[in-house]
């Protein structure tokens, strides 16, 4: 299992993670290397198997429909990188 | 008793003292204090130190307690995973991305720590989001093993476990996704539990797999775990996968009495990869289980271990490429700047995280993407189905699990850093507990040249009082956890 530059790429810009040139060959390399190990699992016979999400048998877990305070906006906003009056400060989204 | 003797008490014989009141929690917690001064140069087990916050816990604590208020972890000071979040306290996850971040809140947790009277003592270092075996991926530093500063103390969760090892607290919270909190343990020569996924609230704890994360205690002994598990699970609202199943006296569990126990020995894990000193061990721990009583059976197969590990290597990668896209830059932690808003979201993420983390949101992407989703994701979904199967027909037979912790004693610092598969390789033995959900429990089985090795017991889920009950039975007729690492 080899995968490409061109995949790297296309990865890295579905997860939004910027690459340094040095990063792409490393993450070539690595992930080819890791993804081969992982090819033992094409043989597994799963005919019928359904596949699990989690290990637990709970489902559907409701909430009391109840009004509770949130945290105050002060203590969300204090660990904002950038804050305008009682806003996260963001570049524009749309161009 | 002087400071030195203090902070090598477990929590249960701290308790007693407070209790007695022949020793204060502010004593106790300044020769914890003056512990960490002493050693954590070399072990370097803390992200943060909080000494002023410990002692004003523990002045809190010294009040209750004159108020006749008892609990055995009331004044008693502790470490805290740094993945776990501590509403004042910064909690980074050893990474860069999170190096400022102050919590708006605790984690439920610490709710219930701080009612039971905890004293925290600081926030110690793990593997980058709590990614990695060795603890040599954080960010910052590398935690050093207390056996052997040479070596590593495991990981994720290397901080709690060495923390503990060098008596800089008397017990720690963990996290183990896939045996961040067992191999570390086992690699220090603690006891450490992964509780039933569901059994403690996940609220709090920074996700790295949901599907699989869950906190757990690291102690000195069995009874200190039984009494830490007891304080921290239970039901909360606030963790949807929180499991409503009563909490009970887990202390009550501790009996030196293996009888009637049907104990199984998987022959898979016995396999080619485990150090032979290792076998020699486990050889050594079997006879000891059975002479204290329990059935040993070694016609136990679960067939589908081979394929645990890149079951886990596609299931948690994925679900952290998710968990992980909330690093934006925006709401809070490190922000890059950038040309345009998906410039700088690139930016952040690429100079925020390190490369453990950067390799893992590319694998999981990978397996996530069109093209790849069935032949990944899905797939490693029902070969999960599988191994989830195959535990609930050995546990129809069996009571527990006995295997290695780890396929070897703790290696070298740098040893396997260049090596992503390799490092993977060493939790060969206890995530598959973490894709069926269930309970595993380590403790410490003896040495080899110095170096610890660790006994795994695998239960059924919620069977956590079977798991300290062969645990408390084989520390009691042993005596590896009484041994002190020379620092």
């Amino acid at each position: 299992m080899t995968i490409s530059r061109q995949e790297v790429l296309h990865i890295a810009r579905l997860a939004r993670l910027g690459l340094a040139e040095a990063e792409v060959e490393r993450l070539r390399e690595q992930l080819s290397a890791i993804l081969e190990h992982f090819a033992a699992l094409a043989a597994v016979d799963t005919e019928g198997v359904p596949p699990t999400a989690q290990s637990i048998e709970l489902q559907s877990i409701m909430a009391p429909d109840k009004v509770q305070p949130s945290l105050p906006q002060d203590d969300i906003l204090a660990n904002a990188p950038r804050r305008q009056e009682d806003c996260f400060r963001v570049k524009a989204v749309l161009e | 008793m002087k400071p030195r003797e203090l902070v090598g008490l477990t929590a249960h014989q701290a308790a007693r003292l407070l209790a007695r009141r022949e020793v204060s929690a502010v004593e106790l917690t300044r020769a914890v204090l003056e512990r960490i001064g002493a050693v954590d140069g070399k072990v370097r087990a803390f992200v943060t130190a909080t000494p002023d916050l410990a002692l004003e816990q523990a002045r809190l604590a010294d009040e209750r307690l004159q108020a006749g208020e008892r609990g055995p972890l009331l004044g008693v000071p502790a470490a805290i995973k740094d993945v776990i979040c501590t509403k004042g306290v910064r909690t980074t996850c050893s990474s860069r991305m999170l190096e400022g971040f102050v919590p708006p809140y605790d984690a439920h947790v610490m709710n219930r720590l701080y009612q039971a009277g905890l004293v925290m003592v600081g926030k110690t270092n793990l593997d980058e989001f709590a990614m990695g075996s060795s603890t040599e991926n954080s960010a910052f530093f590398p935690t050093h093993n207390p056996w052997d500063v040479t070596r590593v103390p495991g990981g994720s969760s290397g901080g709690s476990a060495a923390a503990v090892a060098a008596d800089e607290c008397l017990y720690a919270l963990g996290s183990d996704t896939g045996g961040s909190i067992r191999q570390p343990a086992g690699f220090c020569s603690i006891v450490g539990l992964k509780p039933t996924y569901g059994r403690v609230s996940r609220y709090g704890l920074v996700a790295f797999a949901s599907s699989l994360d869950q906190i757990g205690p690291m102690a000195k002994d069995v009874t200190d775990c039984a009494l830490v598990l007891g304080a921290i699970s239970g039901h909360d609202p606030r963790d949807s996968t929180s499991a409503p199943n009563p909490v009970p006296d887990y202390t009550r569990a501790l009996v030196p009495d293996l009888r009637g126990l049907r104990l199984g020995v998987p022959r898979e894990y016995y396999a080619e990869g485990m150090q032979p000193e290792v076998r020699q061990a486990m050889e050594m721990a079997l006879t000891k289980l059975q002479e204290l009583g329990a059935t040993i059976d070694r016609e136990v197969s679960l067939p589908s271990t081979p394929h645990a590990l890149a079951v886990y290597y596609i299931l948690a990668p994925s679900e952290a490429s998710a968990n992980l896209a909330r690093y934006d830059g925006v709401k809070y932690g490190f922000s890059a700047p950038g040309e345009t808003m998906w410039e700088a979201m690139e930016h952040t993420k690429q100079f925020g995280f390190g490369p453990e983390v950067k390799r893992r949101i590319m694998l999981g992407t990978y397996a996530l993407s069109a093209g790849y989703y069935d032949a990944y994701y899905l797939k490693a979904q029902k070969v999960r189905t599988l191994i989830r199967r195959e535990f609930d027909q050995v546990f129809e037979r069996c009571d527990a699990l006995v295997t290695p912790t780890s396929p070897t004693v703790p290696f070298r610092l740098g040893e396997k850093a260049e090596s992503p598969l390799q490092m993977y390789l060493s939790d060969i033995y206890t995530i598959p507990v973490n894709i069926a959900g269930l309970p595993g429990l380590t403790v410490p089985a003896g040495f080899v040249e110095g170096l610890p090795v660790g006994l795994q017991l695998i239960g059924k889920p919620f069977s956590e009082e079977t798991l300290l009950r062969v645990g408390y039975a084989y520390e009691q007729a042993t005596a590896w956890h009484k041994r002190k690492p020379s620092l």
